[in-house]
């Protein structure tokens, strides 16, 4: 049997003069999308970052990815903004990762080009970021990250600045792309993480626990009427204002 | 700038000039008119060229020098954060320090010749180009530098495709004032001591009451720092292509 993906164990940290975490422990299994709900400054991020093995922040406890200590390989990780570079075309920022550690080759590069074009990008592959609209952007920068070929997925709020069509749209794609990795996906629309997740936790508190941990049938992403969304929503919603939603 | 706008502001520079001659009287040999000055260029032409010559030299070697003496200090202050606790203290200091006060300790160290105009425009140059370049790669965002350590970037490929371009935009204006005050620098090494260059022949001619040869002088050195700021300009256009130049905001214009 594999191990989780992720384990935090008795994970505290504390970060500028605040507590944010005491004793966090959760796991996380391979191959799902796992949502971390909750409202903005919780320390959603934060998780992400301990993830990832931000080395500025000092914690106790464990974080073990994939059975092992040390995240580093194993992460890729999507920011609310795309973070294009502006003086690459569209191909070399997705090749970004590969270009960091010197290891772009032909290969590698028509890989790029066939993502590109399965995402529909096909026609800006060698257009520079500031010809593309938001939308476009954020299909490139969640290219840039299939294109790690990483296991675990950091995904920090990264559909947040599209607007609601556009939003649709790609978190369809990303969910069809994404779909065999581990991922987690940071969010604070509830509905958001009922149509991504196999799984949501919901954050809150200071120092944050978890307030819920929500298991969610069927195939990831749900359309606006499926059932799971319209049974879990008021819940959520309740659960999310302290009782205060109806 | 649209080549007519040019043509409007030259003309009209030379209209004011002529008619503050005519409303002053001014003699000759205080303010010369612009019909003895471009009389005087295209008769000492070869001579006006042959000086050009000599100060253009000063003023690209010293920027060019002081361009990369700048960046590789900027470089060196943001790999080595201890290295830069020292230097960062010592540059504010050599900047308090007026450098035209050091141009004659310069001439007399380093003698008549070029070496001591193009050190001059060196030092005027260094701080601009230094700092602009430094405190682009000090704003760098944040988010950038966390996405190239997940992607496990080498330190070396950092800096090429992430840290140094985002700077450029700032180099950029470094090196804009550093191309605009890049003259000055060798000018004024010519005037304390020097047998060649527009700066020397203008104190020469001065010395002789030949004003109107001094004039010429002086509008060939601007004609030629206008060509070589424009110049700069336009290639710093093309190096920072994707810095398009913001108009002012509506909400600012009356």
């Amino acid at each position: 049997m594999a191990s989780p993906a992720i384990v935090f164990e008795n994970v505290s940290l504390d970060f500028d003069g605040r507590v944010l975490f005491r004793d966090l422990s959760f796991t996380i299994d391979r191959g799902s999308c796992t949502c971390l709900l909750g409202p903005s400054g919780c320390g959603k991020s934060t998780i992400l970052k301990l993830v990832s093995g931000d080395p500025a922040l000092i914690y106790t406890g464990t974080i073990r990815c994939e059975g092992e200590e040390t995240a580093s390989g194993r992460t890729a990780w999507m920011a609310q903004q795309d973070l294009l570079l502006p003086w690459l075309d569209v191909l070399a920022n997705v090749l970004l990762g590969a270009k960091l550690r010197g290891e772009v080759n032909k290969e590698l590069e028509d890989k790029g080009r066939d993502l590109l074009a399965h995402a529909g990008l096909g026609k800006v592959v060698h257009a520079w970021p500031a010809t593309l609209s938001g939308g476009m952007r954020q299909r490139v920068a969640l290219l840039r990250t299939l294109m790690e070929n990483r296991s675990i997925l950091l995904m920090d709020e990264p559909f947040s600045a599209l607007d609601a069509l556009t939003r649709i749209r790609l978190q369809n794609l990303s969910a069809r792309l994404t779909k065999g990795a581990t991922v987690l996906l940071v969010t604070h629309d509830p509905l958001e993480a009922l149509r991504m997740a196999d799984r949501i936790l919901v954050l809150e508190g200071s120092p944050v626990r978890i307030a819920a941990d929500i298991n969610l049938a069927g195939m990831p992403p749900r359309d606006a009427d499926d059932p799971e969304i319209a049974v879990n929503y008021p819940e959520l919603l309740d659960l999310l204002m302290g009782g205060k939603a109806a | 700038m649209k080549p007519w706008r040019a043509a409007v502001i030259a003309a009209g520079i030379l209209l004011v000039w002529e008619g503050v001659v005519l409303l002053t009287g001014a003699p000759p040999y205080i303010l010369p008119g612009p019909l003895p000055v471009v009389r005087a260029i295209s008769s000492h032409f070869p001579l006006l060229l042959h000086h050009l010559q000599t100060t253009m030299i000063e003023i690209i070697l010293g920027l060019i020098l002081g361009t990369l003496f700048g960046i590789s200090s900027a470089l060196a202050m943001t790999i080595l954060p201890r290295l830069k606790a020292w230097m960062l203290p010592l540059l504010v200091i050599s900047q308090a320090i007026p450098v035209f006060a050091l141009a004659p300790v310069l001439v007399l160290w380093m003698g008549y010749g070029m070496a001591s105009k193009v050190a001059m425009t060196v030092l005027i140059i260094f701080f601009p180009v230094c700092s602009s370049f430094y405190s682009g790669m000090q704003r760098i965002d944040p988010d950038l530098l966390e996405l190239a350590r997940i992607m496990g970037g080498t330190r070396g490929a950092i800096m090429r495709w992430i840290v140094i371009p985002s700077a450029l935009p700032s180099f950029a204006a470094g090196v804009r004032v550093a191309a605009a005050v890049a003259p000055i620098g060798a000018i004024v090494g010519e005037w304390v001591g020097s047998s060649s260059g527009l700066g020397f022949y203008m104190l020469y001619t001065n010395g002789r009451m030949q004003i109107d040869l001094m004039f010429a002088a002086l509008a060939v050195l601007s004609a030629a720092s206008l060509i070589l700021y424009f110049s700069i300009d336009f290639f710093l256009d093309k190096l920072v292509f994707w810095e398009t130049t913001k108009e002012i905001p509506h909400a600012l214009q009356t």
